[in-house]
């Protein structure tokens, strides 16, 4: 079985205005993340599926709009950071930093293999354009949390990002950053949690396939207001939405912000959509030809199995 | 004969800590809210802007040093060993030590003496978890001399480094001529018989336990091991070649620590009898410091009774 290589593209650069034109440039790009994550766990034979999926059109806002960043350039210093502290969805990253110019989307092939700098869970001593190495779940706030602090040390005006998964918010040191965040008031720091309401395996709910969310519905921004957060609640597969919740997050209360972005686990596929067992599983190749039709992606795209 | 009392090596913390920054704007010091026992407390007064208060929760604090240690800056940990290495052990091994950012893991209370707080706080095993981890570096200095010069290293050394502080008074090894240099073991002691092999505040005791066995005419060769890892191996292997016994003695459990170190290079390059004294597989508890020393066999006395028998049965 040869590789199927992905369509090497040049690099989308960020538009200025906000318009319908922009929003449907972002969801032509979170539409290709998903495309290219589906391409290369499957390549890989291995890797997480449902919350790369969840996190598409986040991670298109982030590094298509958002993000203060110079991918021809991934250590300038007065870049925007970004820590992506639900690690395991590492292929999601990769793939919109592919598509937005840090390394070749071909090596999105090289997911998970050896020598790869594409780990199975981020390392910044592989990859340039990572701004901390993450995988054990509940570590990324406090990192950014250290990186706004030193930023504010240092007087320098940069925003750090952190995208957390719902599940990860069980972790302790996750409250442990919230709480040192908001007595310091890092108002330069927004944390985004993919709230796609699965976690790997959870707590079985109706039957052996539905599993009760990690958080009790509504619970999970109560507990960040009351750690002292400014909580911005929307649809995180609406890019409207989304940067129009980012703006907001700009613009300081003298609070840290969170996004609890709902989304849905395995978006974007029919049959893996709100299935907790698709956090990770091996596609099967009629699965995989589906996927990437519902997807749109054009069959010759697909190739020779 | 005895070794003078030092200062306690906390205060030379706070006060080399504070000094660093002054010449070095990127040196920030992060406490768990023990600053008045580990005396970041002079860092503060020295630094308040730079001094940041992380609260009870040292997982975070772990974290946020790695995050503050991307920008530049230099973040120097400050708390008791059993929270700033055991408790966020995976903070360390992920944010840290994989990464290979540039924290100062500077933790005080090592060892025994630990003001009475007992087992919970006395971590017998950080030596042997620290030096176990890759990318890690382990320095545990003997007296208030060295200490002041680790810390001074510490903060020039690239990457991730781990120093073992005492928090009381212990005995001045060093005057101020003292060089420590990294990676390398010292020669603190000449002698003929056998080789004592010691770290930390436990190679003072040692090296009285020498002039104790000297004036029953066992002439001890004691050589101090300040950098753990990496661990000087020529010295050791010389150091072993010059008696055939080698004896480690450490405030520390015996399991994988200085003596597992010493045992493990002399097992590959040249293999010498070695014995390790030490505490045998135990965890602390509440006592006066003298008592824990008779109790786990580190006072010079008790450390020369039991070189003296091994002496006796070789």
């Amino acid at each position: 079985m040869k590789p199927r290589a992905a369509p090497e593209a040049a690099p989308l650069a960020p538009a200025p205005a906000v318009d319908e034109a922009e929003f449907d440039r972002l969801r032509e790009i979170a539409r290709r993340i998903r495309v290219e994550v589906i391409r290369s766990v499957d390549h890989a034979k291995g890797g997480h599926i449902g919350g790369p999926l969840s996190a598409a059109e986040l991670l298109a806002a982030l590094f298509f709009r958002v993000l203060r960043i110079r991918p021809e350039e991934p250590d300038w210093p007065d870049r925007d950071r970004f820590v992506f502290s639900k690690g395991h969805s590492a292929i999601g990253l990769y793939a919109a930093m592919a598509l937005r110019g840090y390394f070749p989307v071909a090596e999105l092939l090289t997911f998970d293999a050896a020598d790869s700098r594409l780990q199975g869970h981020p390392d910044m001593t592989r990859l340039p354009g990572l701004d901390m190495s993450t995988g054990s779940l509940g570590m990324g706030l406090s990192a950014g949390v250290g990186m706004a602090l030193g930023a504010r040390l240092l007087g320098r005006e940069l925003r750090t990002y952190v995208m957390l998964g719902d599940g990860e918010c069980q972790e302790g040191q996750v409250w442990e950053a919230a709480f040192v965040a908001s007595r310091y008031g890092l108002d330069r720091l927004v944390a985004v949690v993919d709230h796609n309401r699965l976690q790997q395996y959870g707590w079985q709910g109706t039957g052996p396939e539905h599993r009760l969310p990690p958080h009790r519905p509504g619970e999970l921004a109560g507990k960040w207001r009351a750690f002292g957060w400014r909580v911005l609640e929307l649809d995180g597969h609406d890019v409207a939405a989304i940067l129009g919740a980012f703006e907001k997050a700009q613009r300081s209360d003298g609070r840290p912000t969170v996004l609890i972005a709902d989304t849905v686990k395995g978006r974007g596929v029919s049959f893996m959509e709100d299935k907790f067992f698709w956090h990770t599983r091996i596609l099967k190749p009629e699965e995989f030809v589906q996927a990437m039709s519902e997807l749109g992606e054009p069959v010759e795209a697909v190739g020779a199995r | 004969m005895t070794l003078p009392m030092g200062r306690p090596m906390r205060e030379v913390f706070g006060e080399t800590v504070s000094d660093l920054a002054d010449e070095d704007p990127r040196i920030v010091v992060l406490d768990g809210d023990l600053g008045s026992s580990t005396k970041a407390d002079i860092f503060q007064a020295r630094h308040p802007e730079r001094f940041l208060q992380m609260g009870i929760a040292e997982q975070n604090m772990l974290g946020v040093a790695a995050g503050i240690a991307t920008m530049g800056l230099i973040p120097f940990i400050s708390t008791f060993v059993s929270f700033a290495v055991v408790r966020p052990l995976d903070q360390i091994r992920v944010l840290i030590a994989q990464p290979g950012l540039n924290v100062k893991i500077t933790a005080g209370y090592a060892g025994l003496f630990t003001g009475m707080a007992g087992k919970s706080h006395q971590v017998v095993d950080d030596i042997s978890i620290m030096r176990a981890m890759p990318g890690m570096v382990t320095v545990s200095p003997a007296d208030d001399v060295e200490a002041a010069a680790v810390i001074r290293y510490a903060a020039v050394h690239e990457g991730p480094i781990y120093v073992r502080l005492v928090r009381d008074a212990t005995q001045r090894l060093f005057d101020e001529s003292y060089r420590f240099e990294f990676g390398r073991a010292v020669v603190v002691r000449e002698g003929r018989d056998v080789t004592l092999i010691s770290t930390g505040a436990q190679t003072p005791r040692v090296v009285d336990a020498a002039e104790l066995l000297a004036a029953e005419g066992i002439d001890a060769h004691v050589v101090h091991v300040p950098t753990i890892k990496p661990l000087d191996e020529e010295a050791i292997v010389t150091a072993a070649a010059r008696t055939g016994f080698v004896i480690t003695v450490e405030e520390h459990t015996v399991l994988g620590g200085l003596g597992g170190a010493v045992a493990e290079t002399l097992a590959d390059r040249r293999p010498t009898r070695v014995k390790r004294l030490g505490i045998q597989d135990a965890f602390g508890e509440s006592a006066p410091n003298d008592a824990l020393l008779e109790m786990f066999g580190l006072s010079a006395a008790r450390v020369a009774d039991q070189v003296r028998g091994l002496l006796g049965a070789a």
